[in-house]
């Protein structure tokens, strides 16, 4: 099923602690049950949700090509490769540019944009989200009022527009691009993060450890984040997928940088020659597509297995 | 609706405003380069800069420049296009009315599209047609919409010719009254359904939820009982309860529309404030640029009020957050 945005999603991620209860002592029972280790059972779980598998393979298949462009598809992308405008064949499986470039090799560094471009999107948005919403849910009181305010306050301006008036003062480079999506990424992971902080913090266990005298820093760091990893990783995923199609989006508007080559920028160049190449829209655009759907077959899966409150 | 949700709903307009307004000065403020030379495209000497400076203000102090910047923005005044020479004001209130009736039939066709969907899947959950409503939806949801756009141009409006491949109204023969309306409609089924597609699904996977919640709840059992056929119970008694998230979801999405609006705007070559904004971008028109990112923000801060007002005027329960 589709996955809406993450933003709509943090309702039904986050157990309250109602819903919760019964849920971990499910997960109990299974574990006592089956005799495994509640990561074994989560792994054991993924693994028999056909789609979840299918999203995984699929994203490992394609983060591997991409990351490896220059082993799999050596030499600059941007070079002339044979007849411009030349339509698939055994030479050219996906055909040529309107420059003769060749597009299989043109769309393996495409993705090696998007991987690298998501990566470290996904990085910068994971750390600063962590941080806000675990300190926000576990601290609560002020601390939790003046972050919640300032995330929301953050998000006022449309994401796409503020990243693309960014982009267009600062200039488009690779680096302007990975800063400026991390740093308008975080709010939604720190929205669900501190969510899921708040329900923990009143659980027996934190008592447990507090009444140990365990400190606050010992608490969070053993505690309470190793119990947010799983609702962050599905905010992770759903993130990721987001991510693939606002850099194509932008590269696609010409914000991209133009010395890399892009998913979004191929698409975009194939425009002017839709009536006459169609295939310089078609793979570059499939693959985008392939990247996207695979990217949401796996927080699909995961979500389905890591939260398993339905 | 109580007054009491409705005060502090407005209330929370207030810091919202002024985070769009400080975060835009910011980002003006830090961005690299001198505006003064840019306007002047480089030609020109120090002394000339200078009065350009003290002519803009930009010689005074941050906060005096701010409280400018202020005024300016309550008052509508987005100051002159660097590239045109226009006032902004203008040049975004002339392509306002292509880009509202894109995003209005969309918003239209989405709304429908899903909700129809949405009670096809619910009439027999996981059955077949349930499974090709979720696929599509999947779909709908993860196609990139300019890759779709283009798809949808290479498809149906050149190979098959079923519709016009660029614009919004025939260049060749100009038309007036009826014959204009049809024209403009003829140009807009290919953006519209491709703006509403990826929509549509969130539309429909929301929708379908609630009703097959719904569906399993005591008073639609009872009406059942009482000798309803299941799908008038659908329609008459799980529909309207449904609806609720739904409103919530298209109100939450309107951002969305509209960094969508700009991409579907671009491939068709339809004239609205999308065109106008990646044409600002591409000559670094800076006020342009920013103009259009503030109407952008505060049509979606209205967009969300209207939803939660909405929401709150449709469903009583509802006090305040």
């Amino acid at each position: 099923m589709a996955r809406p945005q993450v933003s709509d999603l943090a309702g039904d991620l986050v157990p309250s602690g109602a819903v919760a209860a019964p849920h971990e002592a499910a997960v109990v029972a299974e574990t006592a049950v089956a005799g495994l280790s509640h990561r074994r059972l989560r792994l054991r779980r993924f693994r028999r949700h056909p789609a979840g598998m299918i999203g995984l393979v699929l994203t490992v298949l394609l983060l591997g090509i991409g990351l490896l462009a220059n082993t799999v598809a050596p030499g600059d992308p941007f070079a002339f490769a044979g007849k411009p405008l030349s339509a698939p064949s055994a030479d050219h499986p996906f055909g040529t540019d309107n420059l003769g470039r060749d597009l299989v090799k043109a769309v393996i560094h495409g993705l090696r944009t998007s991987a690298v471009v998501v990566l470290w999107v996904v990085l910068i948005a994971a750390v600063v989200g962590m941080v806000i919403g675990a300190l926000a849910g576990y601290r609560g009181g002020w601390v939790d009022d003046v972050l919640m305010r300032f995330t929301e306050l953050f998000q006022t301006i449309p994401r796409f527009f503020l990243v693309l008036l960014v982009l267009a003062l600062f200039g488009s480079g690779t680096t302007n691009m990975i800063l400026v999506l991390g740093l308008t990424s975080w709010p939604m992971l720190a929205r669900v993060v501190r969510a899921e902080a708040l329900s923990i913090r009143e659980r027996q266990f934190i008592e447990a450890a507090r009444s140990l005298g365990a400190s606050n820093l010992r608490i969070l760091r053993k505690h309470v984040v190793p119990n947010l990893v799983p609702a962050a990783v599905v905010v992770i995923a759903l993130l990721a997928s987001r991510i693939i199609l606002l850099e194509a989006s932008l590269s696609f508007l010409g914000l991209g940088d133009s010395d890399v080559m892009s998913l979004g920028f191929l698409v975009s160049n194939a425009q002017r020659f839709i009536r006459v190449a169609w295939w310089m829209s078609v793979f570059p655009g499939a693959f985008l597509a392939l990247a996207v759907v695979a990217v949401n077959l796996l927080a699909d899966g995961l979500n389905d297995t890591l939260t398993p409150t339905r | 609706m109580s007054w009491r949700y409705l005060a502090r709903r407005l209330l929370q307009v207030v810091p919202a405003v002024f985070a769009i307004i400080v975060i835009t000065f910011g980002i003006i403020h830090l961005a690299p380069g001198d505006p003064v030379v840019a306007v002047a495209s480089g030609n020109g000497d120090d002394a000339y800069f200078e009065f350009m400076r003290k002519k803009f203000g930009l010689d005074r102090p941050l906060p005096s420049q701010f409280a400018t910047y202020v005024g300016n923005v309550v008052q509508g005044d987005l100051g002159n296009s660097f590239a045109q020479g226009q006032r902004v004001s203008s040049l975004i209130a002339e392509r306002v009315p292509a880009t509202l009736l894109l995003l209005g039939t969309a918003l239209v066709v989405s709304t429908v599209g899903g909700l129809v969907l949405a009670l096809i899947a619910a009439r027999r959950p996981l059955g077949l047609l349930d499974l090709g409503v979720s696929t599509a939806a999947l779909l709908g949801y993860a196609l990139p919409v300019f890759w779709l756009a283009q798809l949808a141009l290479l498809t149906v409006a050149f190979e098959l010719g079923w519709f016009p491949l660029q614009g919004m109204t025939d260049a060749r023969e100009v038309s007036t009254g009826f014959a204009h309306v049809v024209d403009v409609a003829y140009h807009l089924v290919l953006p519209s359904l491709v703006l509403a597609a990826s929509e549509v699904a969130l539309v429909a996977r929301v929708a379908r939820t609630g009703l097959i919640q719904e569906q399993g709840s005591d008073y639609v059992r009872t009406a059942k009982s009482k000798g309803l056929s299941p799908t008038g119970a659908l329609l008459r008694h799980a529909l309207p309860n449904a609806l609720l998230p739904v409103v919530t979801v298209i109100g939450g999405r309107i951002g969305s529309f509209f960094s969508g609006a700009v991409l579907v705007e671009t491939v068709f070559g339809w004239p609205g404030m999308g065109r106008l904004l990646v044409d600002a971008a591409g000559t670094r028109d800076h006020p342009v640029l920013l103009g259009l990112v503030l109407v952008v923000a505060f049509s979606v801060l209205l967009a969300n009020l209207l939803t939660d007002l909405v929401y709150a005027w449709i469903d009583p329960r509802i006090r305040y957050r």
